[in-house]
Parts: structure tokens; C-alpha cells; sequence
């Protein structure tokens, strides 16, 4: 009699802990939901106030004091200069300092304090690196607020980014590949060159998109750098009708870029620029979405694809 | 992959010549110190960027500090280098700065956790095939857009349900802000959770402990330094933040901890002052030189901090 209450008891006890676990799960469900909710909100917000403004017209119009006219063609030929100058710097500086502390630094203090700076550059803020770039690339060096210094500040932002990618990528490949290589007389740039490089290529191609869609999506740095937000004509084009066909008078040229044309539009006081903001945000957001997803889907295919 | 046959192999006389063997494995051992050093390069310069950004924070800053002394700086309560009669009181900068801050805490800590625990100890491994993904999209996500969505999305919300609510707040940009940190603190917090040995679990499951027991009595302290991380470097997102701020929160300095109030944060401050036309070199300029000094010192402690937990957590299991 007394063990069947006892029995009876433990039942009721159990239920109310396991009810606990139930409410629990439901909490993390619903917290996960809000960060969905939000994004879902933003996206649809941007879509509704921005579409209506989409059209040929917008992408092919400089900025303007008139709302219904105004475009962002300098916009995004700066975004695309920008990205340009960014990707050419961070990433042979990204994949040969990655490639560097994984197969060739020796375990030494030099290499303890490269791998400090990086942990801690990832974390700055990215308005320190346009304070940076302001003092050192604009005046020290006399850029001027140029594509050049942008696209400089952008790498110099990213490079922590492309560097960890590349790292974990050549991490991954087994140390029995290298030995194999070693074992018929490659030297360690072969070994780097012909199968450590190509092998973790997706991986470092991951990095590189993530990256980029950081860049492009950065306003910060670019307007402590003085990137000017009414811009109504193009940077030179990089190619000509004469010898040598390839001029590189648009790294020096003004620019503006699309997160500061948003910026712009976003910061007046009347409603019709603020549809042009929405619209500019709303490419903004699906490049950066799009970039993302083509990332994380190339990785979800390496895990899935590469067996050693 | 076809094995490349090393060109240089079959370059190398067969007749067995030393002096030309021995040529050929110089110029080889050469070209290996040539790449060598051209890597090392490319991995100094972070240590470069690092050194670039102390060397101007610093010049810059000494500079304003020959014009206003440090005293003035930090008990000054207020912020108006432009004006005829200048005022610098970093404190009217930093209350704005602690306030949005602090909003975006108290959003993105709770939920961050709940997330992180939810995702480590409760979802099935369907859920977090697609929530991880999603997550990362939001911390994706150009924070232009976060500040425009607080601006026009959040703040005519919030003014629905308190209308003497100002267009500029500190409330709706924090609130965003958190949001968009939460990614970043869920997925640090639940990299230290499973970072728990299963031993630990299986242990508090056969004493017939419940997951919500083993989660919060094990999991949990078991994870604290790496959770605690998570918060660290948190605080360290939401400080450094900057379009958010200045989108939404409004770029005039004032000395408030009153969300509902619009006030510049040291980010907001150098934004505004970048969007102006300052000559380099006035008093103006190196203001956001020491600004910029202040926010990267805080930044760097919080960052050295959060790192050091997390090794030193990694380094107990």
C-alpha cells in the first residue's frame, strides 16, 4: 500500500520535471523564432517599401535632389571597384598568411603574437579600421579619400576573415597527404603548391565569399575615410579605346558606395527617399543573403562530398 | 588530382655531375626561403595593422591631449568640440554608448543563452541543421539595414504603444542591436557547451537527472567561462556597433542613461564628424582620435578577456 503511493508520488514527480523540459524546449523554439521573426521582418519591410522603386531606371541613375529620379549607378559601380581593389589585396595576403602559420611557422613567439593580432583585429570595431585608414592611407600616404584607400581599409577589415577560413580548410586535409608527397622529394612550396592549396580550395573559396559579403555590406570605415555621399558622375573607365587599353586612373577617382548611398537616403527627413533607401537596401541585402547562402551550401557539400 | 611530375627532377642532369647537382639544389632551397619569407610577410601584416592602428589612435590623441588635459576629458559633462565655447566630456559619449549597450544586453544575453542551450542540449539535429545556417544569415545581414529598420520599422512600433516616444531613441537601435547580436553570443556560448564532454551528460542522465536538470546543473556551469566569453565579447559587438546608432539613435550628444531619450554614442560621434568637412589636423579632427582611442581600449580589454576565457576553458577539457 505504502509502495504504491511512493510509486504514485515518483510518477508526479517525474512529470513535473519532465514538464520543465517541455516548457524549456517551447522557450529555445520560441527565442530562435524571434531572431527568425526579425530577419523575416526585415527582409519583407525592405521588400514592401523598396520594390515599388526597382526598375531599370533606378540602377542606370546617378543620385539626385528629386527622389522619383534618382538612382544608384555610382553607387554600385563603386561598390564593384571597391570590391575589386578589396579581393585583389585580402586574398593573397589571407591565403598566404593562413598557409604560412599552418605549414611553416615554427612554434615561436613571432608566431604567438601574429595569432594574438589576428584573434584580436577580428573583434575591433570596424569604425577603428576607417580611423586607421583616415590617419594612415589617406593622409600618411597621401591616397586621398580614393577607391584605392577604400578598397585597402576593406581588405585590412576582412583579412582576419579569409585567414581563419583558409587555416581550418588546410587544417582539415589529413597529414597523410603531405607525408605522401614528401615521401617522393616535393619540397614544401610542391607540397603547398600541388596538393594542399588545390585541396582546400573550396574552403578557402567559403572564406573568400563570406568575406566579401562583409565588405560589401561595411559603411562605417568607408565614410570615416571621407567616401563622399553625393557622387553624380563615374570613376574613369579602367579600359580605353587606346594602347596601353588598361588605365588605372580609377583608383584615385571619388567614389561613393551602396550602404552609404542607403545611409544617405535613409538619414533625410522626407519619406520618398527613404522608398529609394529600401530599394538600394533591399539589393544590398539579397547580394549579402545570396552571397551567405552560396557559402554555407558550398560547405554543407564539402562535409558531405569529401571523404580523405 | 593528377600528381604533378616536379619539372625540376628531370632538369637535373642524369649524368650525375655534382657541381651541377648541387647548383640546381641551391637555386631549390633558395626559392623555398624566397616563398617562405613572402608568406611571412603576408602574415605580418596583421601584426602591421595592429601597429598602424595604436600608431595613429595614439599620435592623433597625444596631439588633442597637448590642447585638452585628461582631467577635462573624462569629468567634463559636456560635448561640444565644435561649438565656439568647446566642452570634451568623453562621459556624455560613453553614457550614450552604455545606454544603447546595455538595451542591446539585455536582449541579446537571455536570448542569446536560452538559444545557445536550446541548440546544444534540446534541438533535434534537424532543427539545428537549419537554424545554425539561419543565425549566420543574421549576423550577415549589412547593419545599414539593421539601422534602417530601427529607424522605420522599430521606433514608429514602439511609438504605437508610447507615443511621446522621440523619432530618435536609444531604445529601438539597442533593441535592434541585441537582435543582431544574439547570433554572435549563441553561437560562441553553444560552441563552449558542446565543448562539455558527453561523460559529464551521461553521468547526470544516469543519476536520472531531466535535460532541463542536466542543462542548467551541468551543462551550464560546466560551460561558465565559455558562456561568460560569450557575454564578454558581446558587450564587446555592442559597443564597437556603429550604423545602428547612428541611424537610429540620433547624433546629438547628450548625457542620459534614459533609453527612451536620443543620444550620440562615440561611434555615432565619429560618423558625424567624418560625414562633415574637418580639416585634418584641427582640434575637431583629433577628437575622433580620441574617441576612436577610447572605444579600441575598450574594445582590446574586452576582446583579451573574452579570449583568454575561452582558452582557458578549452584548456580544461
Amino acid at each position: 500500500m505504502a509502495y504504491a503511493r511512493d510509486l504514485a508520488e515518483v510518477r508526479l514527480l517525474i512529470a513535473s520535471r519532465k514538464r520543465w523540459d517541455y516548457v524549456f524546449a517551447l522557450l529555445g523554439l520560441g527565442a530562435l523564432m524571434v531572431a527568425v521573426l526579425t530577419l523575416t521582418a526585415l527582409f519583407v519591410d525592405l521588400a514592401i517599401d523598396g520594390i515599388p522603386r526597382l526598375s531599370l531606371d533606378f540602377l542606370t541613375s546617378f543620385p539626385s535632389r528629386r527622389p522619383e529620379r534618382a538612382g544608384i549607378l555610382s553607387a554600385w559601380v563603386g561598390t564593384s571597384l571597391v570590391m575589386l581593389v578589396t579581393a585583389f589585396f585580402a586574398v593573397p595576403l589571407g591565403v598566404g598568411a593562413g598557409l604560412y602559420l599552418e605549414e611553416y611557422a615554427p612554434k615561436n613567439w613571432v608566431t604567438d603574437v601574429i595569432e594574438i593580432n589576428i584573434t584580436n583585429l577580428a573583434g575591433v570595431p570596424s569604425i577603428v579600421y576607417g580611423l586607421l585608414a583616415l590617419g594612415l592611407f589617406v593622409y600618411q600616404f597621401g591616397l586621398g579619400e580614393s577607391i584605392l584607400a577604400a578598397g585597402l581599409t576593406l581588405a585590412l577589415l576582412v583579412l582576419p576573415v579569409v585567414i581563419v577560413a583558409t587555416r581550418e580548410a588546410v587544417r582539415a586535409i589529413p597529414q597523410g597527404i603531405r607525408e605522401g608527397a614528401y615521401a617522393l622529394g616535393g619540397t614544401q612550396w610542391q607540397v603547398c603548391r600541388d596538393h594542399i592549396i588545390p585541396y582546400s580550395l573550396p574552403g578557402i573559396l567559403t572564406g573568400v565569399i563570406i568575406a566579401m559579403a562583409r565588405a560589401i555590406g561595411e559603411t562605417a570605415p568607408v565614410i570615416t575615410i571621407g567616401a563622399l555621399t553625393f557622387i553624380a558622375f563615374l570613376p574613369p573607365s579602367p579600359v580605353g579605346p587606346e594602347f596601353p587599353w588598361l588605365s588605372f586612373d580609377w583608383l584615385w577617382s571619388p567614389f561613393t558606395v551602396m550602404p552609404i548611398q542607403m545611409f544617405n537616403w535613409t538619414s533625410r527627413p522626407e519619406a520618398a527617399f527613404h522608398a529609394n533607401a529600401a530599394a538600394a537596401g533591399f539589393i544590398l541585402i539579397v547580394m549579402t543573403l545570396a552571397m551567405n547562402g552560396l557559402a554555407i551550401w558550398l560547405r554543407y557539400r564539402l562535409r558531405k562530398k569529401i571523404r580523405w | 588530382m593528377s600528381v604533378a611530375v616536379p619539372g625540376e627532377i628531370r632538369a637535373a642532369p642524369p649524368s650525375g655531375a655534382m657541381s651541377a647537382r648541387l647548383a640546381y639544389r641551391r637555386s631549390r632551397v633558395l626559392r623555398e626561403k624566397a616563398i617562405e619569407s613572402v608568406l611571412f610577410l603576408a602574415a605580418l601584416v596583421c601584426v602591421f595593422t595592429t601597429l598602424g592602428i595604436v600608431f595613429v589612435l595614439v599620435s592623433e590623441s597625444v596631439e588633442f591631449f597637448r590642447q585638452v588635459s585628461l582631467w577635462d576629458f573624462l569629468t567634463d559633462t559636456q560635448w561640444t568640440p565644435l561649438f565656439a565655447d568647446a566642452h570634451f566630456g568623453i562621459m556624455v559619449l560613453l553614457s550614450g554608448t552604455f545606454t544603447s549597450s546595455a538595451v542591446a544586453l539585455a536582449i541579446a544575453i537571455p536570448l542569446g543563452t536560452i538559444i545557445a542551450i536550446y541548440l546544444s542540449e534540446f534541438a533535434p539535429f534537424r532543427v539545428r541543421e537549419v537554424a545554425k545556417p539561419f543565425l549566420e544569415m543574421l549576423e550577415a545581414v549589412p547593419t545599414i539595414a539593421f539601422g534602417y529598420f530601427a529607424l522605420l520599422f522599430v521606433t514608429p512600433l514602439l511609438q504605437r504603444l508610447y507615443p511621446q516616444l522621440p523619432g530618435f531613441n536609444l531604445l529601438s537601435a539597442g533593441i535592434v542591436m541585441g537582435i543582431m547580436i544574439i547570433c554572435y553570443v549563441a553561437s560562441v556560448a553553444e560552441d563552449a557547451m558542446r565543448a562539455v564532454p558527453m561523460s559529464l551528460r551521461e553521468g547526470s542522465y544516469a543519476m536520472g537527472a531531466t535535460r532541463f536538470q542536466t542543462a542548467t546543473r551541468v551543462v551550464v556551469p560546466a560551460a561558465f567561462s565559455g558562456i561568460a566569453a560569450a557575454y564578454i565579447l558581446g558587450v564587446s559587438r555592442a559597443v564597437g556597433e556603429t550604423m545602428i546608432v547612428a541611424v537610429a539613435a540620433g547624433m546629438q550628444p547628450n548625457l542620459t542613461f534614459n533609453p527612451l531619450e536620443p543620444a550620440a554614442t562615440i561611434t555615432a560621434y565619429i560618423v558625424q564628424v567624418a560625414l562633415g568637412d574637418l580639416p585634418h589636423g584641427s582640434i575637431g579632427y583629433q577628437t575622433i582620435f580620441a574617441a576612436g582611442l577610447t572605444l579600441f581600449a575598450f574594445t582590446l580589454v574586452c576582446n583579451i578577456a573574452g579570449h583568454m576565457l575561452r582558452r582557458s576553458f578549452r584548456e580544461a577539457y
